[in-house]
């Protein structure tokens, strides 16, 4: 066991961790003060359902020896069974198979999770969890298994169509992961219909602070995602290292000369949501191109993706905090752009695209791949929605829906607006006046 | 007795309430509130989408006081709550007919 690449393989996990709560900042600062708690808690139940999920079976439908075809890994690994104390890699570079496990694991964790932006303000908070559980099962260990699941070198366990047939190039995860996840926010904004009041009624983000914390946080973590794709700390770690960095800078500088142009301001949602888009794109590249392609890369995905998040307003859908117009436009970019950017002086492993005189081959296996998970979620993911709301129930009432999800959910709020007086007279304890008032009318009864 | 309604800025709130204490004012009703006036609204750009926010933040002050205080109060309160600029707000007074204590049913003067 190589106890160095073990270490980085660890760290990535627990990098990729938070961005699951990085993710519940930046969507929760975006909507209404009255649904910050609902959107908060639609990512960490995602922390929850699909831990306990994975390691009953998820591991084993995505990472298992493959039932046929490269669709589905068996049921070989169920509970974990035959996991521990087994090794992982190449000789020399050997990490511990549950190390990957848990790696893999905050990658499922974090595509359900980030579902949730596009129906923000209006899910029932069970109904969402029943929705989770489903999808992963239904949707995301299956497409794990096409795109991350190779087959190993001496054919004792074989792996997804994608990894191994197709051999279409996702590094981190722009198929599995962005256009997934982006696909099925599409299928489940169209399930729950639009917001009272979409789009006349202005519903501005309540906490931008909240949106640049979360997003700086993804960025953190994207490390982790990207570079820990290595399974190893060596050279295909830093030069995931660095592509992730310089193209989402440059998506950043994409987004918001876009804006400048277009809107005459940059802004800092523009500034957060760019470093995404650029973060989303290079997911799948980070291996296979260039510092310089990678810079290409984001300018292409932040310029593109501020554009696409206005696509909503135009088709009449309620992706409320553009989980289509970043995820899946990014993830788009990024997965077709290796057949133009790709190079393998980069890295063997990858492909000489379209600019480093390889054809169109690599481009036309990239977009099999990018439609085919596409096709799949969004039908399955649209299918799975439309059961949970008409059996328990997916689309909150109007009426809870207008007073705050949170209050209608969760009977919280998350914020105590009732402090009109000043500091002097909140040390007089007018400010816990409330609370008393509540313990009195009890005593009374 | 008379009303005194006042929309002020919510950062003006300290100063009018400082005023009224100053005065000898037992007691105010204070909310939030959102309006405009010749101030108009502003524009908000989100994402590339135009928000215009018509209604501004605004608090609205309360008070009950007897005929005699009106003049002092309305000085007070436009006092401390101007800031020279758009929107400072607006100060006005209305009669009130009766007014009932309720703890212990006191009326007019002596309720408030």
């Amino acid at each position: 066991m190589n106890t160095g690449d073990t270490a980085w393989v660890l760290i990535s996990a627990a990098l990729v961790m938070l961005m699951t709560p990085g993710l519940a900042f930046f969507y929760g600062g975006m909507v209404r003060s009255k649904s910050v708690l609902n959107m908060l808690m639609m990512s960490f139940i995602s922390l929850a359902v699909v831990s306990v999920l994975w390691v009953l079976y998820g591991y084993s439908l995505a990472f298992g020896n493959d039932i046929g075809a490269g669709l589905l890994g068996g049921f070989g690994n169920i509970g974990l069974k035959g996991v521990i104390g087994q090794l992982t890699g190449a000789d020399g570079h050997q990490t511990p198979v549950l190390a990957f496990v848990m790696f893999q694991l905050m990658f499922a964790i974090i595509t359900p999770a980030l579902i949730s932006g596009a129906i923000a303000d209006r899910a029932k908070f069970w109904g969402w969890t029943l929705f989770i559980g489903l999808w992963v099962t239904i949707v995301y260990f299956p497409v794990a298994h096409w795109v991350f699941a190779f087959s190993s070198a001496d054919g004792s366990t074989v792996g997804g169509w994608i990894a191994n047939n197709l051999k279409a190039l996702d590094f981190a995860g722009g198929t599995a992961v962005h256009i997934n996840a982006g696909a099925a926010g599409l299928a489940v904004a169209l399930v729950l219909g639009k917001r009272k009041g979409w789009p006349k009624e202005p519903m501005r983000p309540h906490n931008l602070p909240f949106v640049l914390l979360g997003a700086a946080l993804l960025w953190f973590g994207w490390y982790g995602f990207n570079a820990g794709s290595a399974l190893a700390a060596n050279e295909t770690a830093a030069v995931a290292f660095t592509t992730t960095t310089v193209a989402t800078a440059a998506a950043v500088l994409g987004w918001l000369l876009v804006e400048q142009f277009r809107d005459g301001k940059p802004t800092t949602l523009g500034a957060a949501s760019g470093a995404v888009a650029g973060l989303v794109a290079i997911t799948p590249a980070c291996a296979f191109v260039s510092p310089l392609g990678a810079i290409a890369i984001g300018v292409i995905a932040g310029a593109l993706c501020s554009l696409a998040v206005g696509l909503k307003f135009r088709f009449g859908f309620d992706d409320s905090l553009d989980v289509v117009g970043v995820h899946l436009v990014g993830g788009l970019v990024g997965t077709l752009l290796i057949g133009f950017f790709g190079t393998t002086s980069v890295n063997s492993a990858g492909a000489d695209g379209l600019f480093y005189g390889g054809g169109f081959s690599q481009l036309g296996k990239q977009a099999v791949a990018a439609f085919a998970v596409l096709g799949f979620s969004f039908v399955l993911t649209f299918i799975i929605a439309f059961v949970v709301n008409k059996t328990v129930g997916f689309r909150a009432t109007e009426e809870a829906e207008v007073a705050g999800i949170d209050e209608a959910e969760h009977a919280e709020s998350a914020y105590e607006f009732g402090a009109f007086s000043s500091a002097r007279g909140a040390n007089k304890g007018s400010v816990t006046a409330g609370a008393t008032a509540v313990l009195e009318g009890s005593n009374k009864s | 007795m008379k009303l005194v309604t006042a929309i002020i800025k919510p950062f003006t709130l300290d100063d009018v309430k400082g005023a009224l204490e100053q005065l000898g004012v037992l007691g105010m009703t204070v909310s939030e509130v959102q309006g405009y006036g010749r101030q108009k609204g502003h524009t908000e750009v989100y994402r590339g989408a135009e928000y215009s926010v018509d209604f501004v933040p605004k608090i609205k002050v309360e008070v009950v006081v007897d005929d005699t205080a009106v003049e002092k109060v309305l000085e007070a309160v436009v006092e401390a709550a101007r800031t020279g600029k758009i929107g400072d707000g607006k100060v006005w007074v209305t009669p009130v007919d009766a007014v009932v204590r309720v703890r212990t049913g006191e009326r007019g003067s002596d309720a408030l």
